[in-house]
């Protein structure tokens, strides 16, 4: 009796103070059938890190307002790096400029969704990303 | 290095994969659960139950930190439920234990109940192997206090605290059938709230009135937020357990969780045995014939187990 489900943790870095957008998300891939892990706000890269371990998720979901991302993203796919965890699929969503995109695509971040990206493509992208064996 | 070895060292990533593998393919997990039972037994189980904004993984935090501070090695499974119709789940406990996640010595695990059948409480069983087998010294299991599969699960644990809130509108009402008697302390949580009192009071009549156990389980207050009546608990759990193991009791409850286990996984491996020698076909035509009132469920049932008893007398 097999049974897999697909994991994601969502996230969100940094210290901005809500988390609207991130539980809209979250809500709508548990109604997509995946077991979302909800951290709450202000977590830091190694508490992400570390929480995606514990709980073996195929995807991190990353969403951040305040700006700090180029700092922020690239400290934890370093430590992502470190515990040999490249596996998991990095995702991103918030306000963040084209150019910056760029460079986070570079240093593997799979996809990066501006605000106001339909939930229907974050799922899909998932889906599609994740090889989940049945 | 073999996964088992790896999960012995205490590596984290090694614990978490067949974690994963317990929860989506339990029969290729037991091959390495079996390499794990031998390092098994030495953990204290704590399952915490109670109605949901209790505040159980709030006072789970709480009690890790304290018993962190004393040195021992934590796990914690933080069970949810999954939802019935999309099977997917919000798992949101650590929320509420954010600076635990990079004690290198704690390790938490969220889980969605996935609506198994009785497959839950074997799930976690397994999970607890797990974290016992890596070295953790105490497991929480946090568990929502409704519920028949709730209250199987939380019955993995050696001891079991239940969380109650003042407040609650009819109180005790809410958790009088069955999950009472389970209760090995009663923790009042939110004792800041009004109504604290009167919800004591009513926790002392319920155990007068109904308990028949030798020793009445103690009831601690808590504020959980402001980490008050958490050593008091903790000292609580601790008495209980040398109680426990000094009456046998708690040799009886693992003798009494063992018979369970091989109920569970014996069930779960005839189920599948049955069905496949029956077959879908089968199932479907009986169904028809139901549907045509040309026979009732019963009879079609027993008529296929014959079939299947005959063929395992044969030894087929
Ligand atoms: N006033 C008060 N609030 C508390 C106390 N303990 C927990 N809470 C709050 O109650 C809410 C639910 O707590 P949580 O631990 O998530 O409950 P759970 O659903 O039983 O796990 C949170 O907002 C907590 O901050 C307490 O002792 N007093
Ligand atoms: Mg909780």
């Amino acid at each position: 009796m097999k049974n897999s489900i697909i994991r994601v943790l969502v996230a969100k870095p940094g210290l901005d103070g809500h988390d609207r957008g991130a539980k809209v998300v979250a809500r709508a891939l548990r109604d997509a059938g995946m077991e979302v892990i909800y951290t709450g706000l202000r977590q830091t890269p190694e508490q992400i890190v570390e929480t995606a371990i514990q709980e073996d998720v195929n995807v991190i979901g990353l969403s951040i307002l305040s700006g700090a991302h180029m700092h922020l993203f690239p400290k934890l796919m370093k430590l992502l790096k470190e515990r040999e965890a490249i596996d998991i699929i990095v995702m991103a969503g918030g306000i963040i400029p084209g150019e910056d995109i760029v460079e986070l695509k570079k240093i593997g971040i799979k996809e990066i969704f501006t605000p106001g990206t339909d939930t229907n493509r974050i799922i899909e992208f998932i889906k599609e990303n994740v090889k989940v064996v049945r | 290095m073999k996964l088992s070895d790896r999960i012995r060292q205490g590596d984290t990533r090694a614990a978490a994969k067949l974690i994963t593998m317990v929860e989506n393919d339990f029969q290729q997990a037991q091959k390495y659960l079996k390499e794990l039972q031998e390092y098994c037994g030495q953990a204290t189980v704590i399952g915490i139950t109670g109605p949901p904004g209790s505040g159980k993984s709030t006072i789970t935090d709480r009690l890790a930190k304290h018993i962190r501070k004393i040195g021992k090695k934590i796990a914690i499974i933080a069970i949810d439920p999954s939802s019935p119709f999309t099977g997917g789940a919000i798992l949101g406990d650590r929320i509420r234990m954010q600076d635990l996640s990079t004690d290198k010595d704690v390790f938490i695990r969220s889980i969605g109940t996935r609506g198994q059948l009785g497959g839950l409480s074997r799930s976690t069983q397994a999970v607890v192997k797990i974290m016992d087998a890596m070295g953790k010294e105490i497991i929480f299991i946090e568990t929502v206090g409704v519920g028949q599969s709730e209250i199987e699960v939380i019955k993995v644990s050696d001891i079991i605290l239940l969380l109650l809130m003042p407040g609650m509108g009819d109180d005790i009402q809410i958790i009088k059938a069955g999950i009472m008697e389970i209760g090995d302390i009663f923790v009042v949580n939110k004792s800041d709230r009004e109504g604290t009192d009167r919800l004591i009071v009513e926790i002392e009549m319920m155990l007068s009135l109904n308990d028949v156990r030798k020793r009445n389980p103690a009831i601690i207050k808590t504020i959980g937020t402001e980490n008050i009546g958490i050593e008091e608990l903790w000292q609580e759990v601790e008495r209980l357990n040398v109680y426990l193991q000094d009456k046998g009791e708690m040799q009886l409850r693992r003798k009494n969780r063992i018979r369970k286990e091989i109920h569970d996984l014996f069930l779960e491996n005839w189920q599948e045995l049955f069905f496949q020698f029956i077959g879908e076909d089968n199932i479907e035509n009986e169904v028809q014939k139901i549907l045509k009132q040309d026979i009732d469920p019963y009879s079609a049932v027993q008529k296929l187990t014959e079939v299947f008893k005959k063929q395992i007398i044969k030894g087929g």
